[in-house]
């Protein structure tokens, strides 16, 4: 959260990419929210040595940011900025773990540097196959796709709500945060005391937003339920790309594509 | 603290999802019961008020860090329990869609870590205790710094359980434990602070808003239990389920098991250690970590050869990791991407034609 106008920038046009029509677009959420899961849950259920296994299933996010015609440029700084959790944590693994696995000439790699790079394969996996989603689908659809999918109501229309009011409060936040920087000097009123005003008064105004809004949706003929007007039904793209991937899926999960390739290439029988 | 994906392992992810998405259903039903209409803009709004608050940094005194504030308390403060969970998890899954911080099936434990924990466990058997019948600004001061700095601990123990439970991340649990503990009572009394810094503010502009909780207040006592009881269950399970995952594994752990098995017939001495050390890791919740360090030099001292078949119980070649298999995964690396960037080409002179 170091830089936060490029963070709030990058997710409108996050926003952008996903009210375009591409055949990403057009397929259903449910759909596409349940391939997702599936490539996810498939990636992670390789044993931590596993390297060569994880690179075709980058044919998913490959396929998906093709599809959504989603700027790979976008994809790649997303993927650069985003967790040091992972890569912090991961970093231990090449400290701890320093059986030599793989030597490849004179060159001895430790099982540590392996599962290792499988940390950050998975992450670039995972993360680049999610943005795609998301880019290729919205914020709005993923909650409609996950209320048919039979998530509580009361938790979509949370994410929604939270979602269209996430740019007005945050500009809110900026604005205070620019207001306390231009009148602090040094760094007065930079500490806690101010910041907890600060907030409080933050706490207070947001909820007597809450309250206008609520008043608006009253007169709008809000009733604690939020209806949408065109229901989903899943066409015969849809359950074509449904099948398509998860047999893709199974079938890289059962055959060992990249060690059968790799034999051939090389010429190494196994 | 947000987990990645790439981290934990379907068993553990899975498990979590099942604990949260029951958590979330839970507080659902919950809420339906005395929604009225007016929660749901103040919760939507709530929800984008905790990301505002992050750009409200302050300076830490004697170091040259900022902190900012962190949300969950607050909102079970506001909201009570159920409700602040439920914005929590709506916070959590907009993160993991358009931050890219956490994950999809890193969710659930997210959910846990970070709404379960101090919406249902510092929230009710913290907080309210220690506020007690009637608020005063030093006791809510008191409470929110104490509960905001058990609900971090208990958030980072979750997740340094689920990180060493899923077994990617080499980090024995101990360590990792003892790493993460400090670093989040320092984060959690600064969390504490501000959380205590606004309840305050809050309680003395309009007192009123701290008692939006009372209506769920018949309740408080039971939903504490309720919420130990999953999340006990949730552990159990899970430990369980990585359990049986770890000792009926496929791939690597799989192919070794079999290479095991044959070399036992042939030396029997060593069929018997592995048998041994089959034993002593499925009686192990952490296979391969946690003792793998204090072990070996015992081990060393009892047979001194007995450190060879263990080491090479893991870092045989499997055909993950032989070069022809990095090959052949370079080669289906480059397709991938030559597939998609064919399919763009085809996707983007359509769209333009």
């Amino acid at each position: 959260m170091a830089d936060i106008d490029s963070t709030m920038a990058e997710i409108g046009w996050l926003d952008r990419l996903s009210s375009r029509d591409t055949p990403l677009h057009r397929i259903d959420p449910r759909v596409k929210l349940l391939t997702t899961l599936a490539f996810i849950v498939v990636v992670l259920s390789y044993g931590k040595y596993q390297l060569a296994p994880l690179m075709p299933l980058a044919i998913y996010p490959a396929v998906l940011i093709a599809l959504g015609d989603v700027p790979l440029k976008f994809v790649v700084r997303k993927l650069l900025i985003v967790s040091p959790f992972a890569i912090f944590v991961g970093l231990f693994n090449p400290l701890l773990d320093r059986q030599t696995m793989l030597t490849i000439g004179s060159l001895e790699i430790s099982g540590g540097w392996v599962s290792y790079a499988s940390i950050l394969i998975r992450f670039v996996l995972t993360v680049s196959a999610t943005l795609a989603l998301v880019a290729g689908t919205g914020i709005h659809n993923v909650c409609r796709g996950m209320e048919q999918l039979g998530v509580p109501s009361v938790f979509t229309v949370q994410v929604l709500m939270l979602y269209r009011y996430l740019f007005v409060l945050v500009n809110e936040g900026v604005g205070m945060s620019r207001a306390r920087a231009l009148r602090s000097v040094g760094n007065r009123g930079m500490g806690l005391r101010a910041c907890g005003a600060m907030l409080g008064s933050l706490v207070l105004r947001t909820l007597d937003r809450a309250q206008r809004v609520h008043t608006a949706m009253c007169c709008r003929g809000f009733d604690g339920h939020v209806r949408t007007i065109e229901t989903l039904r899943l066409g015969v793209r849809d359950v074509a790309f449904l099948t398509g991937w998860l047999g893709v899926l199974a079938m890289l999960r059962a055959f060992d594509l990249a060690g059968l390739l790799g034999a051939a290439a090389t010429g190494a029988g196994r | 603290m947000h987990m990645s994906d790439a981290l934990i392992s379907p068993a553990v992810g899975g498990t979590m999802w099942l604990a949260g998405g029951g958590m979330i259903a839970y507080g659902a039903r919950k809420m339906r019961g005395c929604l009225d209409s007016s929660r749901v803009p103040l919760m939507g709004v709530l929800g984008a008020f905790v990301f505002a608050a992050q750009m409200v940094n302050f300076t830490i005194p004697g170091t040259g860090s900022s902190g900012h504030l962190g949300g969950g308390l607050l909102l079970a403060i506001l909201l009570g329990p159920s409700a602040g969970l439920i914005v929590i998890a709506s916070i959590l899954t907009v993160q993991a869609m358009l931050f890219a911080d956490g994950g999809l099936l890193a969710l659930g434990c997210n959910i846990v870590n970070m709404g379960l924990l101090p919406c249902f466990i510092a929230y009710p058997l913290v907080y309210l205790p220690l506020v007690g019948k009637k608020p005063a600004r030093g006791r809510i001061v008191l409470a929110a710094t104490v509960a905001a700095v058990v609900g971090l601990q208990l958030g980072s123990l979750g997740v340094v359980a689920e990180t060493t439970m899923s077994g990617i991340a080499e980090l024995p649990f101990m360590k990792f434990l003892l790493l993460m503990l400090p670093i989040h009572l320092a984060i959690g009394l600064v969390e504490g602070l501000v959380t205590a810094a606004v309840a305050a503010f809050v309680w003395q502009a309009r007192p009123e808003v701290l008692e939006l909780t009372d209506p769920d207040d018949p309740g408080r006592g039971r939903v504490g239990l309720v919420a130990v009881c999953l999340l006990v269950a949730a552990i159990v399970t899970g430990g369980v389920v990585s359990w049986f995952a770890s000792s009926h594994p496929d791939g690597l752990e799989w192919s070794v098991a079999k290479t095991m098995g044959t070399e036992e017939l042939a030396e029997p001495t060593d069929g018997l250690r592995g048998a041994l050390g089959r034993v002593q890791e499925r009686t192990a919740l952490l296979p391969d970590y946690d003792f793998a360090e204090p072990q070996d030099p015992v081990d060393d001292e009892a047979e001194p050869g007995s450190q060879e078949p263990a080491a090479g119980q893991w870092f045989s070649p499997s055909a993950g990791t032989t070069v022809s298999g990095l090959v052949g995964g370079g080669i289906t690396l480059v397709l991938a991407f030559l597939a998609g960037w064919a399919l763009r080409r085809r996707t983007t002179s359509a769209s333009t034609a």
